[in-house]
């Protein structure tokens, strides 16, 4: 089954230099092991491939049921050098939330997890 | 006190102000919402010293954030009478002048003689930037790796972020209110705890504990439900939010909390939300006192807007401080107009197309030329999913270059469009966009060993 990421997680991101950081939060604690399963570096990585210019680094947090991702080269320099509108990074959390995972339909039903609309 | 009764006592921290610029009346109502021990203010985002540089350079007087001052009026009573006490990185580039105009509003009070400030320095690292590369500290950017001599004479300020221990001296030399210049945001919550209850300077947990307990209410109401994307539509009252309050113990553990009558929540996910924020590697979470681990945090319920934090760890502090530097890195500045229905996407798409051409034509460089489409696809680029047309799109468009000339240039060619350019076209009242000086920041490392905190008391 699909499961939109932004009906099983909340998030909130921020920024260090041009490095934009997005923590992801599993709304239910059954439902982070499907979250840190699906949200790998790589996936991670082509979800924002033409979005940031660099390397995705991914960290575990399960005692908050969270993962950590830091994105690099991501701000357009970042800071006062920026020119975008997010020039810190603040909306980042919510275009990691557009990802849709692909969850096998029996672990799905059996977490209860929200199927994407179809 | 017995044993029993010490090790349950609680010593309160609350938080009244995230950044510089954060809600006037926070500090006030932080104070007179309900009991709280220490009012600890977070005023220095990454520029701001050099913000603050510039205004000290124009007048010896100034370079410190003047709604400290406001803020200080508004709960001098507190500090006064009921002996609340307040720490502040509110010093900028110069904690003294600051705490001297704390003082002057508190003879103004009629509180004279009542006031006791410490005054951290020996942040201030750019009289002495020249002796340290030459001696051998090159402050090598910490993303870039360039060492500083690349951007040497373009240096604004340069400010070691201190950690809790002159803080915790100048509260054990009975200051009523402390201010600082780069102090970590963090600190400015541990000292407090740290000096109530004694905490050694390698009790690594315990350290560990006050840091954390710092992070989590250094951007005030970020963790009581601003900015709360979990089930944002029933967070209450948020017209009315309530700062996060640390309720400390001397076992590192503490709880989250907030004035009851206040708006807002404060809950697990909204606590988590916080302690995300900013994060980089989350076991090693490195600051002047000891490096946290974030993931040894634990959090748990514990009422009605209340979370209980506890089983934190930590880690001895490297023999490294990090430092701030400021530089000026050419200019910018950014225009925008409005385009309407129907085909609004498509007429702000003509105008780039044609302000573009009309920049190449005039042989302008720039380092960066930067489009957006406010309301298609500013926040989320090209992850951004058509739902249909836009019934209007702010066309913002922003050049940066070491050039001042080409930028200007750029300033003149956007209000032309408006007549001459695609049609429905509005929004341009502001008129020409202003040229900014980019003053970039420079984070790098430095020895321990070479920088000297100091503590003044001043009465």
């Amino acid at each position: 089954m699909k499961v939109r990421l932004v009906d099983v997680a909340h998030a909130r991101s921020g920024d260090k230099g041009d490095t934009a950081n997005v923590g992801v939060i599993a709304l239910r604690p059954e439902w982070y092991p499907i979250i840190a399963e699906s949200l790998t570096m790589e996936r991670v990585a082509s979800h924002f491939a033409g979005v940031i210019d660099g390397g995705v680094e991914r960290f575990e947090l399960p005692n908050l049921n969270a993962l950590n991702f830091l994105l690099h080269g991501a701000l357009d320099g970042g800071g006062t050098l920026s020119l975008k509108t997010d020039a810190q990074g603040k909306v980042f959390s919510t275009a990691m939330l557009r990802m849709v995972l692909d969850v096998d339909d029996a672990r799905g039903r059996a977490l209860a997890l929200p199927a994407a609309p179809v | 006190m017995t044993s029993s009764a010490a090790k349950h006592r609680i010593v309160r921290v609350a938080s009244g102000q995230g950044f510089w610029g954060d809600w006037l009346d926070a500090p006030r109502r932080q104070v007179e919402g309900g009991p709280v021990d220490y009012l600890m203010l977070d005023y220095l985002a990454e520029v701001t010293m050099s913000i603050l540089q510039k205004q000290k350079e124009r007048d010896p007087s100034m370079g410190y954030a003047r709604d400290f001052i406001g803020a200080m009026e508004s709960v001098l009573p507190a500090v006064v009478e009921r002996g609340v006490r307040v720490v502040a990185n509110a010093g900028g580039v110069n904690p003294l002048a600051c705490a001297r105009a704390v003082l002057d509003v508190a003879r103004e009070r009629g509180a004279a003689g009542k006031l006791t400030i410490g005054i951290v320095t020996g942040d201030d690292l750019l009289p002495r930037l020249d002796e340290l590369i030459t001696s051998g500290h090159p402050l090598a950017n910490m993303e870039t790796g360039e060492p500083l001599d690349t951007v040497r004479d373009r240096v604004l300020s340069a400010n070691a972020y201190l950690g809790s221990t002159p803080i915790v001296d100048a509260l054990a030399r009975g200051a009523h209110v402390v201010v600082t210049g780069r102090s970590t945001d963090t600190a400015l919550t541990m000292a407090p705890l740290r000096h109530e209850f004694g905490w050694a300077a390698d009790d690594w947990d315990r350290l560990a504990a006050g840091i954390i307990a710092g992070h989590i209410i250094e951007c005030g109401a970020q963790c009581s439900g601003g900015n709360c994307l979990y089930d944002w539509r029933n967070v209450p009252d948020l017209a009315n939010v309530g700062y996060p309050i640390v309720e400390g113990q001397s076992d590192g553990s503490f709880v989250i909390t907030k004035h009851p009558e206040t708006g807002g929540w404060i809950n697990v996910p909204s606590v988590t939300e916080q302690l995300v924020y900013e994060m980089g590697d989350p076991r090693s979470y490195i600051t002047p006192d000891v490096v946290a681990d974030f993931t040894s945090i634990r959090l748990a319920p514990d009422g009605e807007n209340r979370v209980r934090v506890f089983g934190i760890t930590g880690r001895p502090a490297t023999d490294k401080l990090k430092v701030s530097i400021a530089y000026r890195a050419g200019f910018k500045a950014i225009g925008s107009l409005v385009y309407a229905w129907p085909d609004a996407l498509e007429k702000a798409q003509l105008a780039d197309r044609v302000l573009r051409e009309r920049l190449d034509a005039m042989g302008l460089r720039f380092d960066q030329l930067l489009t957006e489409f406010v309301g298609v696809s500013a926040a989320h680029g090209p992850l951004t999913v058509a739902t249909g047309e836009a019934p209007e799109v702010q066309w913002r468009v922003g050049v940066r270059s070491s050039d001042r000339k080409a930028v200007e240039r750029f300033t003149r060619e956007i209000a032309p469009l408006v007549l001459n350019g695609p049609p429905t076209v509005t929004g341009f009242a502001g008129g020409r966009p202003k040229v900014e000086e980019i003053v970039a920041y420079w984070p790098a490392l430095v020895d321990k060993t070479v920088v000297r905190p100091h503590v003044e008391m001043l009465a």
